[in-house]
C-alpha cells in the first residue's frame, strides 16, 4: 500500500512538473506558431499557387518550382547565392579565429574588455550606410584605388566596386565581428588543464591546437558559421549596393518578383528554396550546434 | 582642402534623400499620436512626397498633419494597400501607366473634373487614357520626367550621347551604368530599334534581348537610383543609361559637370499621377491634398523635392521656380523634349512578364 501511495504521489509530481514545463513552453511555443508556422504554412501554400496576368490562380501546381530549376536566370540566384555564402563564411572563420584566439590568449584580461568592444565597434554604425561606405571605398576614385596608385602599385584603378569580390568584403566585415564572438566566448571556457595535460604528454604547441584546442572549440566555431551562412544567404542589401547588380543572388531574385508585378507565389517559391538551402545547412552542423541534449 | 569640404557636402547630399526616405518611412510607423486632435491626412507616396517643404505650407494652411508612407514600384505599393483596412489611406501617387491597374481594383475615386487644374497641365502629359475611365477622372499627371542619357560632360563627348546606340557600343566600354528598372529601358532599347514603345510586341523580343545582352557587356554596374547617382558623381561611370533631369538636376549647384540629354531618336518618358483613395473618409481634405500638388506652388515644391528634382506636370508652376531650378530641368525646353519623347511601355500582363524574364537574364549574364 505504502508503495502504490508513493506511486501515485510520484506520478501526481511528474504530471504537475509536466504540467509545469508546457505552461512555460507554451508562450514560446505559441509565439513560433503564431510568428512562424502559420506564416510559413501560408507561404508554402501561396508558392503552390501561380499569377497569371494580373490574377492570381488559387489552383494547386508546381509551375513556379518548375520554372525555377527550368530557367537558368533563376537557378544561377541560388548557385551565386551558395557560392558567395559559403566563401563568406569560410574566409569569415579564417579570420575570426585568430582575431579570437589573441583576445581571449594573449590581451591581458582587463583589456579583453575593450578589445571585444573595439572588434564589433562596426556594429554600431547602420547595416546599409555601412554597405555604402564601403561602395566609396572600393570606388574607382575611392581610398584603396588612390592609395596604390599613388604608391605606384597600379597605373589605372582597379575594377573593386561593384563585383562580387566586393560583396565578400563587405559581408566578412560584417561576420567576422559575429564570428569572433561566438569563437571567443568558446576559447575562454576552455580550462587550462586540457592544454597542460597535452604538454604532459608530450604534444607540442601545433599538435595541441589541433588534436586538442581546435575540436573543442568546433561547437563555438560552426554556431558562429551556421550563423554567418543562415544570415548571408538571406541578404539582400549587401549584394544589391556591392554588387553592382552584377550577378543576381536569390534575395534579390525574390525582390523582383514583388517589386512591380507582385508575383508573390513565385517570390513564396523562391523562399521556400532559401529555406531548404537554410535546412541543409543547418542538418550539416547540426552535430556541432548541440541542440540535441544526450 | 576646400574641394575636400565640397566632396563632403556633396556626399551628405547624396545620402540626404535616403536618409529622408528613411525618416518619412519610420514617422509612418513608430511617432506617436499627437497629443491634441490635430486632423491628419495619411498619403501613400513617392519619396519626393516626404520633403517638408513640401508638406508643411498644406499643414499648416489646414491644420491638417500629413502622414506618408514611401513605396517603390506598383507590386509593392498594392500589396501595402492589400494589407490594410478600408480608409487607412487617404491619398495615392501612382506611377502613371499603373493607374489603370488602381482603378480596376477599385481603390480609386472619382474627383471632379472642374475641381483640377487639367488645362493648366502640358497637353502631352494630361494622359487621359490612363488617368480616367469611362469619362471619369481618377488620378491627375503630377509630375513627370525622362529615362534617357545622363553622362558626365568632362569626361564623355557630348556629341556621342546624341544617338542612342552608344548605350551598347564598345567606345565606353566598363564606364556606363544601367538603371535598373527594366520597363523605361527596354523601352529604350525599342527606341533605339526604331521601335515606337506602344508598338512592342513579344515579336520583338529576341532583338530586345540581344541588345539587352549587348547593354550588358559593356556596362559597368546595373543600380537603383542611390547606387546610379552616387556611381556617376564620384565617377564611377561616366554615363547613365536610363537617367535623366531626376538624376542630375538635384546634384546641378554642385556637380555642374553632370548633364542629361534627349538623343536623336528621343527617350523615354515617365509620369507619376496622384489621386484620392475611394475607402478614404476624408475625401474633401485629400481633394483639396491633391489640388494643393497641382497648384503651381504644390508643384514647383514637388519639382524641386530633395529626394528628386523633375518636371512639374503643371505649366504654370515655373513662376514659382527660379532660373537655376528651371535650367536644371530645362523647362523652357519641354516643348521639344515632349515631342521627342515616348511615355514607357504599357505591356500587357503577358508582355510584362517578358519584360521581366528578360531582364532578369540580362542581369544574370
Amino acid at each position: 500500500m505504502a508503495d502504490a501511495g508513493t506511486l501515485t504521489s510520484a506520478t501526481a509530481l511528474e504530471d504537475a512538473d509536466r504540467r509545469k514545463a508546457w505552461g512555460f513552453v507554451a508562450p514560446a511555443l505559441l509565439w513560433t506558431i503564431a510568428f512562424f508556422v502559420v506564416p510559413f504554412a501560408f507561404m508554402g501554400a501561396m508558392s503552390l499557387w501561380k499569377r497569371e496576368g494580373r490574377d492570381l490562380v488559387r489552383v494547386w501546381n508546381l509551375d513556379n518550382y518548375a520554372r525555377f530549376f527550368s530557367e537558368n536566370a533563376l537557378f544561377q540566384g541560388l548557385v551565386n547565392s551558395l557560392e558567395i555564402t559559403v566563401i563568406v563564411t569560410v574566409i569569415s572563420v579564417l579570420l575570426a579565429y585568430p582575431l579570437a584566439w589573441i583576445i581571449a590568449e594573449r590581451v591581458p584580461k582587463r583589456l579583453q574588455r575593450m578589445a571585444l568592444i573595439l572588434a564589433i565597434l562596426p556594429f554600431w554604425t547602420s547595416y546599409v550606410v555601412r554597405s555604402y561606405s564601403w561602395l566609396l571605398v572600393l570606388s574607382k576614385n575611392g581610398v584603396i584605388n588612390q592609395l596604390f596608385m599613388n604608391v605606384g602599385l597600379i597605373s589605372e584603378p582597379l575594377q573593386l566596386a561593384s563585383t562580387r569580390t566586393a560583396t565578400v568584403i563587405g559581408f566578412v566585415h560584417f561576420f567576422v565581428m559575429l564570428l569572433t564572438l561566438t569563437i571567443y566566448s568558446n576559447l575562454i571556457q576552455l580550462s587550462p588543464n586540457y592544454r597542460r595535460a597535452a604538454a604532459d604528454l608530450g604534444a607540442n604547441a601545433f599538435q595541441t591546437f589541433w588534436h586538442v584546442v581546435l575540436p573543442l572549440t568546433l561547437p563555438g566555431i560552426m554556431t558562429g558559421a551556421f550563423l554567418t551562412f543562415v544570415l548571408c544567404i538571406g541578404d539582400y542589401v549587401t549584394p544589391q549596393i556591392l554588387g553592382g547588380n552584377n550577378e543576381l543572388v536569390l534575395p534579390q531574385i525574390i525582390m523582383l518578383q514583388l517589386g512591380r508585378r507582385a508575383d508573390f507565389p513565385m517570390a513564396a517559391a523562391l523562399s521556400i528554396v532559401l529555406m531548404l538551402a537554410v535546412t541543409v545547412a543547418y542538418l550539416a552542423c547540426a552535430r556541432w550546434l548541440k541542440i540535441e541534449r544526450a | 582642402m576646400m574641394q575636400s569640404v565640397r566632396d563632403g557636402a556633396r556626399l551628405r547630399r547624396f545620402f540626404s534623400s535616403t536618409a529622408a526616405i528613411a525618416i518619412a518611412a519610420l514617422s509612418t510607423v513608430a511617432a506617436p499620436a499627437p497629443a491634441f486632435a490635430q486632423e491628419e491626412l495619411n498619403a501613400l507616396v513617392w519619396c519626393d512626397h516626404t520633403d517638408p517643404a513640401l508638406l508643411e505650407p498644406f499643414e499648416k494652411a489646414n491644420d491638417v498633419k500629413v502622414n506618408v508612407k514611401v513605396y517603390e514600384g506598383t507590386g509593392a505599393g498594392l500589396s501595402i494597400l492589400d494589407q490594410s483596412q478600408p480608409g487607412d489611406w487617404d491619398v495615392l501617387v501612382i506611377d502613371g501607366v499603373d493607374v489603370h491597374r488602381a482603378i480596376d481594383l477599385d481603390l480609386l475615386a472619382e474627383m471632379p473634373a472642374d475641381a483640377l487644374p487639367t488645362a493648366d497641365i502640358f497637353p502631352e502629359v494630361r494622359m487621359e487614357a490612363n488617368n480616367t475611365k469611362d469619362g471619369k477622372t481618377y488620378a491627375v499627371t503630377e509630375k513627370f520626367g525622362y529615362n534617357t542619357i545622363s553622362y558626365d560632360k568632362t569626361k564623355v563627348d557630348p556629341k556621342d550621347m546624341q544617338d542612342l546606340s552608344v548605350i551598347w557600343s564598345d567606345k565606353y566600354k566598363g564606364r556606363i551604368a544601367l538603371y535598373d528598372y527594366y520597363l523605361p529601358m527596354i523601352g529604350l532599347v525599342g527606341l533605339g530599334l526604331g521601335k515606337k514603345t506602344s508598338e512592342l510586341t513579344e515579336a520583338d523580343m529576341p532583338a530586345i534581348k540581344e541588345k539587352l545582352a549587348a547593354m550588358r557587356a559593356v556596362s559597368k554596374q546595373v543600380s537603383d537610383v542611390v547606387s546610379s547617382q552616387t556611381a556617376l558623381a564620384t565617377g564611377e561611370v561616366d554615363i547613365l543609361v536610363g537617367g535623366g533631369e531626376w538624376i542630375t538636376a538635384v546634384l546641378s549647384a554642385d556637380k555642374p559637370s553632370l548633364d542629361w540629354t534627349i538623343p536623336e531618336q528621343g527617350a523615354v518618358r515617365w509620369a507619376q499621377s496622384i489621386g484620392v483613395m475611394k475607402d478614404s473618409t476624408k475625401q474633401d481634405l485629400a481633394l483639396k491634398f491633391v489640388q494643393y500638388i497641382l497648384s503651381p506652388e504644390g508643384q514647383a515644391r514637388l519639382a524641386t523635392s530633395s529626394c528628386y528634382w523633375a518636371m512639374p506636370a503643371n505649366a504654370k508652376a515655373g513662376e514659382h521656380m527660379n532660373d537655376q531650378q528651371k535650367t536644371a530641368l530645362r523647362f523652357n525646353e519641354q516643348a521639344e523634349y515632349l515631342k521627342k519623347t515616348q511615355l514607357y511601355p504599357i505591356p500587357s500582363a503577358e508582355l510584362d512578364q517578358q519584360f521581366q524574364d528578360a531582364w532578369t537574364e540580362m542581369l544574370q549574364q
